[in-house]
């Protein structure tokens, strides 16, 4: 998955650990969001024609294409439903998060 | 869709909120700038979604500036790049439409003015979000803010929105554009045009908040398209002295559609929503009458 | 206009005001973004440099900004590019630059900053005073005070080599008298670039901003570690002592002179009465201290070169074996005393001499020798009386009458 690794063991113990000078390495991620989500958006790709319109909208960035499939990095997606909406072929749905 | 993007996120993992426009309008135009970009964001929504150790959200060089100084720390990445002998690097600062039309604008009109190699992209969710949906001098005539609450005595904001496109156009700036999230194809147009620019450029970007609009998180978009669509945005360019409007709408849709969806403008009366369709009106004329026809 | 003179044993002299002599220990540190507002009585070193820019004398890009706020916010933005930078202002600039100068010592961005000590509105006034300076001692900048325009000149050098010591990395505000200082000639003895070079490594900012190893700067950090990057803050502020005496005895070895680091102990060791001082007023004091002694009264001056990080043991070891000791200040912490008083006092706490405030030199208004040597005469009657004046009588006023 060509998606950005996340730290969840970064721990900061003491105040002599932290940067000098208010700084980190780009994109240095240790939590996730999958706890906001109460939908979840599942692409089926049988119907999907890979116009890329889902990836292009995304304000998290978490839907890729991986061989001929389209992903959803489910760490990271909120399911605002912005790609449900936008899909011109209708092959996203949303399902409720706990259901089946 | 012909439109080539780095296939790597640079905006990721942030805490915006559900359907957020702004994250991603600085999404999309980190993948058309690609990696050799230094970001410059001042105190606000993205960087408060985006910039809290140890969570940091970019992927390219940035940094959080003061609120009043975006275009100065932008100007000032800038002019070390130079001065360091940087080849195509990409210096882009992301404000709100507060740090932009409000406490930032000084500092931008300054950068603008020394024609700094700067891209500046206002995102613009039409109040100060980050803080909990207050009026700015670019949130729209009527508009129901915490600030300028909807009561029987005033009817939200009765400021109007002032024309941030024309004030950056009146410093004779290389490149300014409106553009928006509600088409994402001229939006990513015009950040390659301003990347291409050896000077100052500038983006106003309209992009929609769910939280502070009162729509569905999965409306950010639509409703953006539609305040195209109703001519209460427009897409337009300024270069070499000339105005271009690249989409010009024939046929307006319903106004009064386009407000009702929002919870911001729920209160409105017939007679707001006709104030609102004659400021319309009068902001049309004006860019028909400078528009360039070739 | 400088006259340049070159001796025999080519060491070069130019006579030159303050702001020029800033202007040319600039030059020298070789700095590659130089960004500035106007602001009497600094505009002269900004003037400066952007001639020496002109006629390719300086290798900088000088940027003409819109406000102080911005030129700070600019600096502060090549820097963690990797630049070397200057800015340089004064009283209300400096004011406006207040959020900025937080965010650079937060940020540990190692800026250098010449601040023409001004009188700060209400009324408007644009003679010196040190109201602007010390009115930001909490701002977690460096704070060192000169006395004259060949200190300024050395001081805007070691700025650079303090606030870029990796153990440091503290942005530093050298600050000149208003108009006394940076309106005054007098001849100065220039380093040569190679002595520069030898003195002041290249610029080399490990938290700057890099295309192969990006970094996100100038975060948000949780209650939980807040403390924790004050604290690192404020030990590096502490550290900065030791380097500051480091950087003097090498500046002191490349050129010849040396300044004592912290503080200037001028004729103390058997001292009785000794006058406290901060900038220019203290060549007055010194040439009173030097009559006074030819009359063989026991009199000494203690000039405080650095108001941050604050030299508390190196006072308190200077002032514990006099009877009595004045704080001479160009400042007033309204409904308090003088700020720097105060600073001395908790230095100086659980010591027996008796100290006294005199606060005066507003506005540019002329401290009288008479004056000051009224403040020696008024330190023996606390003597003779040997009692610690109370909260309320130690403070007094110079000039109000006339």
């Amino acid at each position: 998955m060509n998606r950005p690794e996340v730290n969840k063991d970064f721990k900061i113990k003491s105040s002599k650990e932290l940067p000098c000078g208010t700084y980190g390495q780009a994109m240095l991620l240790t939590e996730t969001m999958e706890g906001w989500r109460s939908e979840r958006p599942v692409i089926h790709n049988e119907q999907c024609i890979h116009c890329n319109w889902c990836y292009m909208v995304c304000p998290e960035g978490v839907i890729y294409k991986e061989g001929n499939e389209m992903k959803i990095d489910y760490r990271f997606c909120k399911g605002c439903g912005i790609c449900q909406k936008e899909c011109k072929k209708g092959c996203i749905e949303l399902i409720l998060e706990g259901g089946e | 869709m012909a439109v080539a993007l780095d296939e790597k996120e640079y905006f990721y993992g942030h805490k915006g909120c559900a359907g957020c426009g702004g994250s991603l309008a600085v999404r999309l135009a980190l993948k058309t700038l690609g990696e050799n970009t230094f970001v410059v964001v001042p105190a606000g929504c993205m960087s408060a979604v985006g910039f809290v150790y140890p969570q940091l959200c970019f992927g390219v060089n940035a940094l959080i500036s003061p609120f009043a100084s975006t275009g100065a720390m932008l100007s000032g990445v800038a002019v070390a790049a130079k001065a360091l002998g940087f080849d195509d690097v990409n210096v882009v600062g992301f404000a709100g439409d507060g740090g932009t039309a409000d406490i930032g604008l000084q500092a931008l009109s300054g950068a603008i003015d020394r024609d700094d190699n700067i891209i500046y992209i206002c995102y613009d969710n039409e109040a100060y979000m980050n803080t909990g949906i207050q009026q700015s001098s670019l949130t729209p005539y009527g508009t129901k803010t915490t600030t300028s609450p909807a009561g029987e005595h005033i009817h939200g904001s009765q400021n109007v929105k002032k024309d941030m496109f024309d004030i950056i156009a009146a410093h004779k700036i290389k490149y300014a554009a409106t553009a928006s999230i509600g088409n994402i194809p001229d939006y990513i147009r015009k950040v390659e045009k301003a990347s291409k620019v050896k000077g100052a450029a500038y983006i106003h970007v309209a992009a929609p908040c769910p939280t502070g609009w009162g729509i569905a998180s999965s409306d950010t978009i639509a409703i953006a398209r539609e305040a195209i669509e109703c001519g209460l945005w427009y897409l337009a360019e300024y270069e070499n002295d000339e105005y271009t409007l690249n989409k010009p709408v024939k046929n307006f849709s319903s106004i009064e559609m386009y407000l009702k969806k929002q919870a911001r403008f729920k209160h409105l009366t017939d007679e707001d929503i006709q104030t609102i369709t004659q400021l319309r009106d009068r902001k049309w004329e004006e860019l028909e009458r400078r528009i360039n026809r070739g | 206009m400088t006259m340049t003179n070159t001796s025999e044993n080519q060491k070069e002299y130019q006579f030159v005001s303050g702001d020029e002599a800033v202007a040319i220990g600039v030059k020298l540190a070789q700095p590659l973004v130089v960004a500035a507002y106007p602001i009497t009585p600094q505009t002269i070193v900004v003037e400066r440099l952007a001639e020496m820019v002109e006629k390719g004398e300086l290798n900088a890009e000088y940027m003409y900004v819109e406000s102080e706020h911005s030129a700070l916010s600019a600096v502060m933005g090549a820097s963690v590019m990797g630049a070397r930078t200057f800015t340089a202002t004064s009283s209300q600039g400096l004011l406006y630059m207040a959020e900025v100068l937080h965010y650079a010592s937060g940020g540990r961005v190692p800026l250098v900053m010449m601040n023409a000590n001004r009188s700060v509105a209400l009324p408007w006034n644009i003679f010196g005073d040190q109201r602007d300076s010390l009115s930001l001692l909490d701002s977690g900048w460096i704070q060192v005070y000169v006395e004259d325009a060949q200190e300024s000149l050395d001081m805007t050098l070691a700025a650079y080599a303090l606030a870029e010591h990796p153990e440091v990395l503290t942005p530093v505000m050298v600050n000149l008298d208003g108009f006394v200082l940076t309106h005054t000639y007098q001849s100065v003895e220039v380093p040569s670039q190679e002595q520069v070079t030898e003195f002041l490594p290249p610029f080399n900012l490990k938290h700057k901003m890099d295309l192969k190893a990006p970094k996100n700067l100038f975060f948000t950090a949780s209650p939980q570690h807040n403390l924790g990057f004050k604290y690192e803050q404020q030990q590096a502020m502490l550290k900065a002592k030791e380097v500051i005496e480091t950087i003097d005895q090498t500046y002191g070895e490349i050129t010849g002179r040396k300044y004592g680091g912290l503080i200037e102990a001028y004729k103390c060791e058997d001292a009785e009465r000794i006058i406290v001082t901060l900038g220019s007023i203290t060549g007055l004091v010194r040439d009173v201290v030097d009559e006074l002694r030819e009359q063989g009264e026991k009199v000494g001056l203690l000039k405080i070169r650095y108001m941050r990080p604050f030299p508390g043991d190196e006072i308190a070891a200077v002032l514990k074996d006099a009877k009595a000791g004045s704080v001479l200040e160009k400042d007033i912490s309204f409904g308090a005393e003088g700020t720097v008083f105060t600073n001395v006092v908790s230095a100086t706490y659980g010591i027996n001499t008796k100290l006294t405030n005199y606060i005066g030199g507003f506005g540019g208004k002329d401290i009288k020798k008479e004056e000051v040597v009224q403040i020696f005469k008024d330190l023996e009657e606390i003597i003779k009386k040997d009692i610690h004046p109370s909260y309320a009588e130690r403070v007094k006023y110079i000039g109000l009458e006339g």
